[in-house]
């Protein structure tokens, strides 16, 4: 059983990547969304919050912010919308942390 | 899979209603039913008739109501949500004695129930929000 | 038709400066009528949402904190409280109101309804529901 957590705020905004990354098992996955996608820039400190889980990133999102894929943390995937809902379909379920 | 979809904002404020568009519509081509998609809090504004976006930019009520119409999906404004943010659909009008309507097509209003109910029936339950 | 779902209502904001602590308690108190094995979860800036003593006259703005005491009339009798996040904000549990359930099975005993977990219990909690609600 695992589970998929979201966060789409910017660490640097508030602490949501913090308890979602402290809290998060092993199998579970962590997919960042909308001004998630800040904490997964390599020269950010939050990307040191995910070193170590499986995380993606949204990579519509990225591009709209004008984040291009080298500046990711090592091992961050990127994904579309498709890959979203295989993620929302591999995981048991969902958290959003709003 | 059947999936329900909540929706915590109103439109272009956040882009949670983007996220969740793009998401449903993806859900779709990849066939699954998404069982509702229900609007809490300022999401309720999602349903409201009267917006004028700007030309250049997406009309995300106009979205919703061809998504949902296209696709038969059961769109959701909870109804204490809509009431304390004034979404009057026909019912609503005559209940609350409105002197008008102001709910886009291809959305109804209804109790919380739905939410609950849609966790119940749904394998998932996807969550968008501020 | 389907078996008892496990639901678990996450509460992470402060009461009052938005409304998501109120109309989340709204969704719980509907979920009480569909038989679902409930749990509240207050973590992060929610545990706020449990302090005692909320007097809301000077902002006009209605007080629910009393509808968290009435939770155990609706049946719900797991709310659980995380540990860190009353540390981090120098809380402990009796800043807290003291929620209680009454268990008929045992001649109507008061229980207490709160059970204080690390982050890591939560997060054991978290793995055995069906479904997580956030507002």
């Amino acid at each position: 059983m695992s589970i998929l957590h979201l966060v789409n705020k910017s660490p640097y905004e508030n602490s949501n990547l913090n308890t979602a990354s402290s809290i998060m098992k092993a199998d579970d996955v962590l997919l960042l969304i909308e001004d998630g996608v800040y904490g997964a820039v390599k020269s950010g400190k939050a990307s040191a919050m995910i070193a170590g889980q499986k995380v993606s990133v949204l990579g519509p999102d990225l591009a709209a912010r004008g984040i291009s894929e080298d500046k990711l943390a090592d091992g961050v995937g990127v994904i579309d919308y498709a890959g979203f809902v295989e993620l929302v379909e591999s995981n048991d379920k969902v958290q959003s942390w709003l | 899979m059947k999936f329900t979809i909540q929706v915590n904002e109103g439109p272009y404020q956040h882009q949670s209603a983007d996220s969740a568009y793009h998401f449903a519509k993806a859900a779709l081509e990849k066939g699954h039913e998404i069982f509702r998609i229900f609007f809490y809090h300022d999401g309720v504004n999602n349903g409201t008739r009267l917006t004028t976006p700007p030309q250049d930019d997406r009309n995300i009520v106009a979205r919703w109501t061809e998504l949902g119409q296209a696709h038969d999906i059961d769109m959701v404004l909870c109804v204490a949500a809509a009431q304390r943010r004034g979404l009057v659909d026909d019912g609503e009008a005559e209940r609350n004695g409105k002197d008008a309507t102001n709910i886009a097509p291809g959305f109804r209003i209804s109790g919380l129930g739905q939410l609950v109910e849609g966790g119940i029936q749904s394998d998932r339950l996807i969550v968008f929000g501020d | 038709m389907s078996d008892t779902k496990k639901f678990l209502f996450f509460n992470r904001k402060a009461p009052y400066g938005t409304i998501y602590a109120w109309e989340s308690l709204e969704v719980v108190l509907i979920s009480a009528a569909f038989e679902q094995d409930v749990s509240l979860a207050f973590m992060d800036d929610g545990v706020y949402q449990l302090v005692k003593g909320q007097d809301t006259s000077g902002i006009g703005m209605k007080n629910f904190s009393p509808t968290y005491a009435a939770l155990g009339d609706y049946e719900i009798t797991k709310i659980y409280v995380e540990k860190e996040s009353l540390e981090e904000r120098g809380l402990t549990l009796d800043d807290l109101q003291h929620l209680v359930w009454e268990d008929e099975d045992e001649d109507y005993a008061e229980k207490d309804s709160i059970r204080l977990v690390s982050r890591a219990e939560l997060g054991d909690v978290m793995a055995e529901q069906d479904v997580l609600f956030n507002f």
